[in-house]
């Protein structure tokens, strides 16, 4: 159902080799140049630099498109956090990727008030049109992973789909495939 | 409005007027409508008389609580030395709720404003907007009206020309339904997880990194520069003559079964049959309505009798049966399968729980398997005694109320419908060997 391995703490999928080599690359620093001077500006917002953690992991996800290990242990030295502090706080919140996805990651509302629109026939359509077939599992070509997600908060437009920072409302089954084809 | 329809002609338009129009969105069109000129005011008024004002209006946290802001605010003491905060809770997680999403889409400029005078009000220099990162959107207006608010000398050390300092920002979430919970949004923006904190202490007293703080909802904030604008008096008279606890107009998120959901802006103390069969055009096609909830999931579970004699106000849905909540109307059909969706609404929960308080994490995770096995046709008898019975376990007894939210559905759903989990347990499969646990 709805937990995916995605939410779920890291572990990837079974049949999810499509980026098993993206994800031993070795670690390039995310904190240099333009990105640093972001990080700074973001510092003098708060206090303390612990506050700074999630707006530092977004950057990290900006970039690299996931948060991997070395890049906890990165965004750990930079805020004076402990690697494994970075880690707990990673793996409470579903947004952060603890591993690679696909180029489209497809969020699809199933709570209570879209499921009553029809939000299942919605993921049904996406992991048929993108050959998913199952929900968490990055496609073959590493074009699409398709979650369920919690509600959206954009429930007057049944049903809501998220693709990347991309909100696209009242999607039906019928308009899946034209949806995908827009993406590229 | 009931954007995405125009507004109609039984709505009372404060919060919602401009939504819709492109041009209200930058700083120059908010200032043509009337922007920032409380900001202005507030600024020449000492900070007990503005609380004094807000509370004598009447108004009340549009979050879920409906706690009095005033009061809220006068909880905070000026001058003691503290930093103190005030944090925007712009999180709409709760099911049904779209509402706080279409205010910062449509007049980030609003929300500034009210986080500048109620950061001023409570003595804080800085105000934190804590918005959930699935709102894209909103994060995106809110960020560029705070650069506008800056550049324009409206925000910073030197705040529209007084020497004030009052300063906004916006933090993104990363996903998580209770960071909306007031104590785990502050440790969310500490860097920490989002599990709530025991109270006492209560924000006020240590808050956010450990000072004085105030936490107050989008709807509650933008409602702030109207009441300066134009007086506790006038606040006051939207709502029902005989019900003077609830004033103000309020933003009301519609959805599910229904024919225009959207968002509708009508005053305290609106019939709410009018308001679901006139504003929002009835149920669907050859349908009726079976069950509303109408303030957010974690309410009680309305029949179509007790919400058609509501009046919609914080009183009103108490006495039918419910809460106020958030304002998320959600509206369910007789074609649809109820107790499938009361264990979708439990599963919610269960995912959402932080796992802190095992009456929570065991609670919802039990009633979710209970609830799917019996719509997958494998219930008991004793399962529905077994529901009320964990309920009862949930509520009261943790740190925070989303223990208690997913007994709600649950336990005013048997009490109600219970003629519907009866029709799934009838139609029990026959078993070669036990039925397994999901």
């Amino acid at each position: 159902m709805s937990a995916t391995r995605n939410e779920m703490g890291g572990e990837r999928a079974p049949g999810d080799l499509a980026h098993a080599l993206h994800e031993t690359e070795p670690h390039v620093p995310v904190f240099t140049g333009a990105r640093r001077a972001e990080l700074d500006e973001l510092l003098t917002r708060y206090p303390t630099k612990m506050a700074a953690l999630l707006p530092a992991l977004w950057i990290v996800q900006e970039e690299r498109g996931w948060v991997s290990s070395d890049a906890m242990a990165e965004v750990a030295q930079v805020l004076e956090l402990t690697p494994a502090y970075v880690k707990g706080v990673v793996s409470f919140y579903t947004m952060y990727h603890q591993h690679p996805v696909g180029r489209h990651f497809i969020q699809v509302c199933t709570t209570s008030p879209c499921n009553v629109c029809g939000a299942e026939d919605v993921v049904n359509a996406f992991l048929k049109h993108t050959g998913c077939e199952e929900l968490g599992v990055t496609s073959g070509d590493g074009k699409y992973t398709v979650i369920e997600v919690e509600c959206l908060g954009a429930c007057g437009f049944a049903t809501p789909v998220m693709v990347n920072e991309k909100f696209i409302e009242s999607v039906t089954p019928e308009t899946v495939p034209a949806l995908l084809a827009s993406l590229g | 409005m009931g954007f995405p329809h125009k507004p109609h002609e039984r709505e009372t338009l404060v919060l919602s007027k401009h939504f819709g129009e492109q041009e209200a969105i930058g700083l120059d069109g908010w200032r043509k409508r009337g922007g920032y000129v409380a900001l202005q005011k507030a600024l020449s008024m000492t900070p007990a008389e503005i609380v004094a004002i807000v509370k004598e209006s009447g108004l009340r946290g549009r979050g879920g609580a409906g706690f009095p802001t005033g009061v809220k605010w006068s909880f905070m003491k000026p001058g003691d030395g503290k930093p103190h905060y005030l944090c925007c809770n712009a999180d709409e997680s709760e099911p049904g709720t779209f509402k706080d999403r279409e205010i910062m889409r449509w007049t980030p400029h609003s929300l500034v404003e009210g986080c500048a005078i109620g950061a001023y009000a409570i003595g804080a220099e800085v105000a934190y907007i804590y918005i959930r990162g699935e709102y894209t959107e909103a994060l995106d207006k809110m960020n560029a009206a705070c650069k506008e608010a800056y550049a324009a000398g409206i925000l910073g050390t030197n705040a529209m020309g007084t020497g004030k300092t009052v300063h906004v920002y916006v933090h993104k979430g990363a996903g998580a339904y209770i960071c909306g919970e007031e104590t785990a949004l502050m440790n969310s923006l500490e860097g920490r997880r989002g599990n709530p904190r025991i109270k006492p202490p209560f924000p006020a007293v240590a808050g956010l990194f450990g000072q004085p703080t105030t936490i107050n909802n989008v709807e509650t904030l933008v409602a702030v520069p109207h009441i300066l604008n134009n007086g506790a008096e006038w606040y006051k008279k939207f709502g029902r003559p005989d019900n003077p606890k609830s004033t103000g107009t309020k933003l009301y998120s519609v959805c599910g079964n229904i024919q225009r959901p959207g968002n509708y802006e009508v005053p305290m103390g609106f019939p709410f049959k009018d308001f679901l069969y006139d504003l929002c055009g009835g149920p669907l096609p050859g349908r009726q309505f079976k069950a509303i909830i109408p303030g957010g999931i974690s309410v009680p579970i309305q029949t179509r009798e007790e919400a058609e004699n509501s009046p919609m106000d914080y009183e009103g849905f108490v006495a039918n049966g419910t809460m106020l909540g958030s304002g998320g109307v959600i509206v369910i059909d007789d074609a649809q399968n109820l107790v499938k969706q009361i264990a979708r609404a439990a599963r919610f929960f269960a995912h959402e729980s932080c796992a802190q308080c095992t009456q929570c994490r065991e609670g919802t995770a039990w009633t979710t398997k209970i609830l799917e096995r019996i719509v997958a046709g494998d219930g008991s008898h004793e399962d529905l005694e077994t529901l009320l019975e964990i309920g009862e376990n949930m509520t009261g007894k943790t740190i925070c109320v989303l223990s208690d939210s997913c007994a709600t559905p649950v336990a005013s759903g048997l009490q109600k419908f219970r003629g519907d989990f009866e029709a799934l347990i009838k139609k029990k499969k026959v078993h070669m060997v036990p039925a397994q646990v999901a």
